[in-house]
């Protein structure tokens, strides 16, 4: 790539949370930089940070410490609107129950956009094809969304982040509760995404031999420290040996996957 | 949609063959006929439309907000705020200076104390709704909430003398009828803001159906809408319950009524399907209540209680076999 554009980066970032008797710190000295189309993953053992990270990097929660910078600008220095032109998120959380179709659902990603009423305009459509086209869901929108798979139902959520229009899309465990196929079509789809829109995506998973082959960098959280590397790079260092502080798990540089002795 | 309007219009003529008669027969065949429909039928008629559009819209906002099917301005209590409200002016009138009770007990005072008591109840069902996810949680604070609310109303009756008690028993009993042309007016105008401010939330409420983080992730101000909804609720509810009483199950079953029609949630449809829906349901339900067979009129939330409990048990087992 001849430009290399940082969508968002920290400065010095600490994350954590108040608290009246002292602050509690996950996380601090972070310096993190995201590039324009690049797949970047998250990863960590449960209960290590990785949501109040992603929800510092969102701008949801705000830094003990330091700054996010989302185009070289303070994320709390947004307007809401501005960050949702900016952002989009595919988070863990069920859905509420609703009739909702897929292209409702799609098109509800506009919202930034739209008018007081949430009219789509001509450019809105476009925007919304082009995010059915990307994901190939022509199939399914006329459905409900309650009537589709798991699966089927990332996807869409994926193609409604796109609808966004967003240089950045943060997903937050975009592959919990699918098989193995799902998982692979849900990463190779964020891979092609990247590639093919120059977008920056960041998401946090715990298939770490799948994000080692498919990340073009990874974001690694453990204990002490919080590293940003290639994925190639992390191995030689290994970093993926302290991810779990459990001596019958280690990782195999070599075939890249963890092994249980 | 004129068509259904001219349809619902039909059904207030059709309650007694006399006044179907005097409709078509021309006014001069009898003039006290004329006078019952020009002072009695058409402001019930009236009524029953603005009550059941405002019911049904509020339970509409309310259900997406509360992420709640069964949330509606007579279970989550609000009706009960409202008596409250109504309560504390007509029973306790008494008990503040008498330079206010003229104004307390005007058609605005009463507005106004139904549509603060329908506040207080709706901020304190979202305090609680922050707090518990589940739906049934809220139900059951709801109806904690009505039997407060009656607790309280039953102390205030025990010190108001009788004539103050049977006109806070006849309101609470609910009726579409008894409303003067100048109370409907003003009823109209209530509802009429209640329904614009409505319309502002509509985009909200179609990105409140992926839930709130997603809502906010896409630029929803999620303080100020929640408050315009909120807001809206009560008015509708509140100066609807206080002109025709706490009506039961409206608002909770004419929303599910346009969703399960229309097969869609959004909000720029159920709006308009929601409006049309509760109109001709509630004069459906006043057509119910004074059946021409009759001498008497039952009241109107016998009826809309028959109609909507039933659905309200439908919709709990559905739900179930759902999830």
């Amino acid at each position: 790539m001849s430009s290399i554009k940082t969508i968002l980066s920290s400065n010095d970032l600490s994350i954590g949370y108040y608290s009246k008797r002292e602050n509690h710190v996950v996380a601090e000295n972070l310096n993190l930089n995201l590039v324009a189309g690049q797949l970047i993953s998250l990863v960590g053992a449960n209960g290590i940070g990785k949501s109040t990270l992603l929800r510092t990097l969102t701008g949801i929660q705000k830094p003990l410490k330091g700054a996010v910078f989302l185009n070289e600008r303070n994320i709390h220095d947004f307007q809401p609107l501005e960050l949702a032109q900016n952002l989009s998120l595919v988070l863990t959380e069920k859905l509420p129950p609703s009739n909702l179709t897929v292209f409702e659902l799609i098109a509800l990603g506009r919202q930034p956009y739209t008018n007081w009423l949430g009219n789509l305009s001509a450019e809105d459509h476009q925007k919304i094809n082009q995010a059915i086209e990307l994901t190939h869901i022509e199939h399914l929108v006329y459905k409900k969304y309650h009537e589709i798979s798991d699966g089927q139902l990332q996807i869409v959520l994926i193609a409604r982040a796109l609808a966004q229009d967003t240089p950045l899309i943060i997903l937050d465990e975009p592959t919990t509760h699918l098989d193995l196929l799902h998982k692979v079509s849900v990463f190779k789809l964020l891979k092609k995404l990247t590639k093919e829109t120059g977008k920056c995506i960041l998401f946090s998973t715990h298939d770490i031999d799948l994000a080692i082959q498919l990340s073009d960098e990874m974001i690694v959280m453990t204990e002490d420290n919080v590293v940003q590397d290639q994925p190639c790079n992390l191995i030689t260092k290994g970093v993926f040996s302290l991810l779990f502080k459990d001596d019958s798990i280690t990782f195999d540089g070599e075939k890249g996957k963890f092994m249980i002795s | 949609m004129t068509l259904f309007l001219n349809l619902s219009f039909g059904q207030v003529a059709i309650p007694s063959k006399e006044v179907f008669k005097s409709l078509f027969g021309g006014q001069a065949e009898k003039e006290t006929w004329e006078y019952i429909i020009m002072n009695f039928r058409l402001p019930k008629a009236i009524t029953a439309i603005l009550v059941g559009i405002g019911l049904s819209i509020s339970g509409l906002l309310m259900q997406t907000l509360f992420r709640n099917p069964l949330a509606g301005p007579y279970v989550l209590g609000l009706s009960s705020g409202s008596s409250l409200g109504v309560a504390f002016v007509i029973l306790g009138a008494g008990l503040l200076p008498a330079v206010c009770s003229p104004f307390l007990l005007s058609s605005y005072g009463i507005i106004l104390a139904s549509c603060l008591g329908s506040l207080l109840v709706l901020l304190m069902i979202l305090m609680v709704s922050q707090r518990l996810r589940d739906t049934m949680s809220i139900l059951i604070v709801g109806l904690m909430f009505s039997s407060f609310t009656s607790a309280i109303v039953s102390v205030f009756s025990y010190f108001s003398s009788a004539e103050q008690l049977q006109k806070y028993t006849f309101w609470s009993m609910g009726s579409l009828g008894n409303l003067s042309w100048p109370n409907i007016i003003v009823l109209s105008i209530s509802v009429i803001v209640g329904l614009f401010l409505s319309l502002l939330t509509l985009k909200a409420l179609d990105a409140l159906l992926l839930g709130e983080n997603y809502a906010k992730s896409m630029g929803l101000n999620l303080k100020k809408s929640r408050y315009t909804i909120i807001f809206a609720t009560s008015i509708l509810a509140g100066s609807i319950t206080a002109f025709a009483g706490p009506i039961a199950f409206v608002g909770l079953a004419v929303p599910h009524l346009s969703k399960l029609l229309f097969q869609t949630s959004n909000h720029k449809i159920l709006f308009w399907s929601t409006i049309l829906i509760g109109a001709i349901i509630m004069l459906f339900c006043d057509t119910v209540s004074q059946m021409p067979s009759f001498d008497f009129t039952l009241p109107i939330n016998a009826i809309t209680s028959i109609i909507g409990a039933p659905i309200v048990i439908w919709l709990i087992i559905r739900k179930k076999s759902m999830t």
